[in-house]
């Protein structure tokens, strides 16, 4: 092997490394070094104080059991969190399933496939205030029942609440579920299924011993997905919740707009941690490199 | 296959599925051609194209035109970087290098670290470039640095960073999906007839690799285009298009808004069509190359 041979992976990997030291790798680091610095009206001083960290979490022991304003976002975040990963999963499941064991031509299931993704590449702004002639004041869901006389006065709850963020944030990343899970799905072994109905097993018994289990890091990629998403969300509450709703991504956006940025690298690390604190506990399930 | 009975309980929720992915679309579609007399919901006061001209006159004090040219320029220069830079570092990891697992893992990482976590830290890092540069230039008396210089935050800088560490882990997994499937004997051969390493890439490898590079390439414009949390804060003074939509959604109370969805909407549906039409006719040629060769389909 030449000199030039030997080292060509360095310089082909070398230009897509540097993109993310720049970009990701030092950005990270100084998240982490600024969350411990000062700052002043207009002004960040370095220093390390844990003011940054002490101010979140302000009184939110003394108070307990009622919660302080970090408490509460987070806990409206990660009901966010659970009531999205939920729905997604069984979307995801039922769809994929569909689309890999009861589409049985492949071109049929290449076609079913692109038509759900083609959503996917549209804007997410769109796709969120698409939302608004369905579930408005004066929305179709509301003159439907209206007029089929279930309800007398318009329900105001559909748009700018949880319900209306929940249902964007589902119908924005139910994908980011169906297309692991149907990757997955696809490598099954059909002889498997043959096999456990021979032996016996019914069409429960086969999903639960057999689908199941052998789609779970399909399951798990999809989950670490959807779950990291809406942790840092602050777009889909922000249009969706009428900007009434709490996020920890919007605490992190509002102090950036105040150019509090040592306070804002302090709720950034902490959500950082709880992020990955989460998927650490998910990928012991799975190991993603096995799966590409 | 499945019984019948979930066959047929599947299908009709997968069409429920695919209902709820396009419904709201289809109604933003039919809301834009509202109307002048008409609102933001249901019914269709009359049928019109009065809203495009309303956008075409420009709504509030924003320029979203100049906005669309900025996010189409962006979305062109960070595919073509995002192609550039995936398909090498593709064919890097065909072989093990020292490091290689640290690159895969920080790629990785970059896609389940919190958008706007990254976003605050490439603002912080230009945040604090632009107060070295400002002490540096003060320092030595640099005039035009005093006089001028106010960031180096911008589309081609920070916030072309931004996109590139959310396009770049896609285009390195598709870049992965090929290599897992690519058949090298056609590159042994190419070697063996003589062909150095370039001719060997360019004559043998990039043919059969092609039409997945246009998926990179979809990855990569689409991503940019309609990129909002990433950008957000580390996009300077100004805005893309989406992040001026996403303002707009607060100010704008007439269906002149949807018709900038459904135009925008529109391009990314054209972007789509041109690269399964691009990618369909790359397979074709390949195909028919490969018939050529007497060889089976790679």
């Amino acid at each position: 092997m030449t000199r030039l041979a030997r080292y060509s992976p360095y310089f082909l990997a070398l230009p897509f490394a540097l993109v993310f030291l720049a970009f990701f790798v030092v950005p990270l680091v100084l998240v982490v070094v600024v969350s411990f610095w000062d700052y002043t009206e207009y002004s960040i001083i370095p220093d390390f104080i844990l003011t940054n960290y002490a101010e979140m979490f302000e009184g939110c022991l003394a108070r307990l059991p009622d919660l302080c304003t970090t408490f509460a976002t987070y806990l409206s975040t990660l009901k966010f969190v659970v009531l999205t990963w939920f729905f997604c999963l069984i979307i995801g499941f039922a769809v994929a399933y569909y689309l890999a064991f009861c589409v049985s031509s492949l071109h049929m299931q290449i076609v079913l496939f692109l038509i759900c993704t083609i959503p996917f590449w549209t804007s997410n702004v769109i796709r969120m205030i698409s939302w608004i002639p369905l579930l408005g004041r004066n929305g179709l869901v509301n003159e439907g029942l209206i007029s089929a006389g279930l309800i007398e006065e318009p329900i105001e709850w559909l748009l700018y609440s949880s319900f209306s963020v929940t249902i964007a944030f589902v119908h924005l990343y139910a994908l980011f579920m169906v297309v692991p899970i149907f990757n997955s799905m696809m490598r099954i072994d059909r002889s498997l299924i043959e096999a456990a109905y021979d032996g016996g097993a019914n069409g429960w018994k086969t999903l639960t011993n057999v689908i199941i289990p052998l789609s779970k890091p399909g399951i798990v990629i999809g989950s670490i997905f959807v779950i990291t998403i809406v942790m840092g969300d602050f777009l889909t509450v922000g249009v969706m919740g009428g900007q009434q709703i709490a996020s920890v991504g919007k605490i992190i956006q509002v102090e950036m707009s105040y150019l509090q940025f040592p306070a804002a690298a302090a709720n950034a690390v902490v959500l950082l941690m709880l992020t990955l604190l989460i998927i650490v506990a998910m990928t012991r399930i799975v190991d993603i490199r096995k799966e590409l | 296959m499945a019984p019948r009975s979930v066959r047929i309980i599947l299908g009709l929720f997968f069409g429920l599925f695919v209902l709820f992915l396009y419904g709201p679309l289809i109604s933003v579609f039919v809301l834009a051609f509202q109307g002048p007399e008409g609102g933001l919901t249901f019914p269709m006061r009359g049928f019109s194209t009065h809203w495009f001209g309303v956008l075409w006159e420009g709504v509030g004090v924003v320029d979203i035109w100049r906005a669309f040219r900025r996010s189409l320029a962006l979305g062109v220069v960070v595919m073509v970087i995002t192609v550039v830079l995936s398909l090498m570092a593709g064919l890097a990891f065909r072989r093990r290098f020292a490091g290689s697992g640290a690159v895969f893992y920080v790629a990785v990482a970059s896609l389940i670290v919190p958008s706007i976590v990254v976003s605050l830290g490439i603002a912080l890092e230009f945040r604090l470039v632009d107060d070295a540069v400002k002490a540096w230039g003060r320092a030595n008396e640099v005039e035009w640095v005093i006089r001028q210089y106010t960031t180096a935050m911008g589309l081609f800088t920070s916030a072309m960073g931004a996109q590139l560490t959310w396009t770049l882990p896609f285009g390195l997994l598709i870049m992965f999906a090929v290599f897992n499937r690519f058949d090298p004997s056609y590159e042994e051969a190419a070697r063996d007839l003589g062909a150095g390493p370039w001719a060997t890439f360019r004559e043998a490898v990039l043919p059969l690799i092609a039409p997945a590079l246009v998926g990179v390439a979809l990855f990569g414009f689409t991503l940019s285009y309609d990129e909002i949390a990433r950008t957000s804060q580390a996009i300077g003074g100004l805005n893309t298009l989406p992040l001026e939509l996403r303002g707009l959604t607060t100010t704008v109370t007439n269906p002149s808004i949807y018709a900038l969805g459904a135009l925008t909407t529109g391009v990314s549906f054209l972007v789509i069509g041109v690269a399964l039409l691009v990618h369909w006719l790359l397979r074709k040629r390949r195909a028919a190359q490969l018939a050529r060769m007497g060889g089976g389909g790679a």
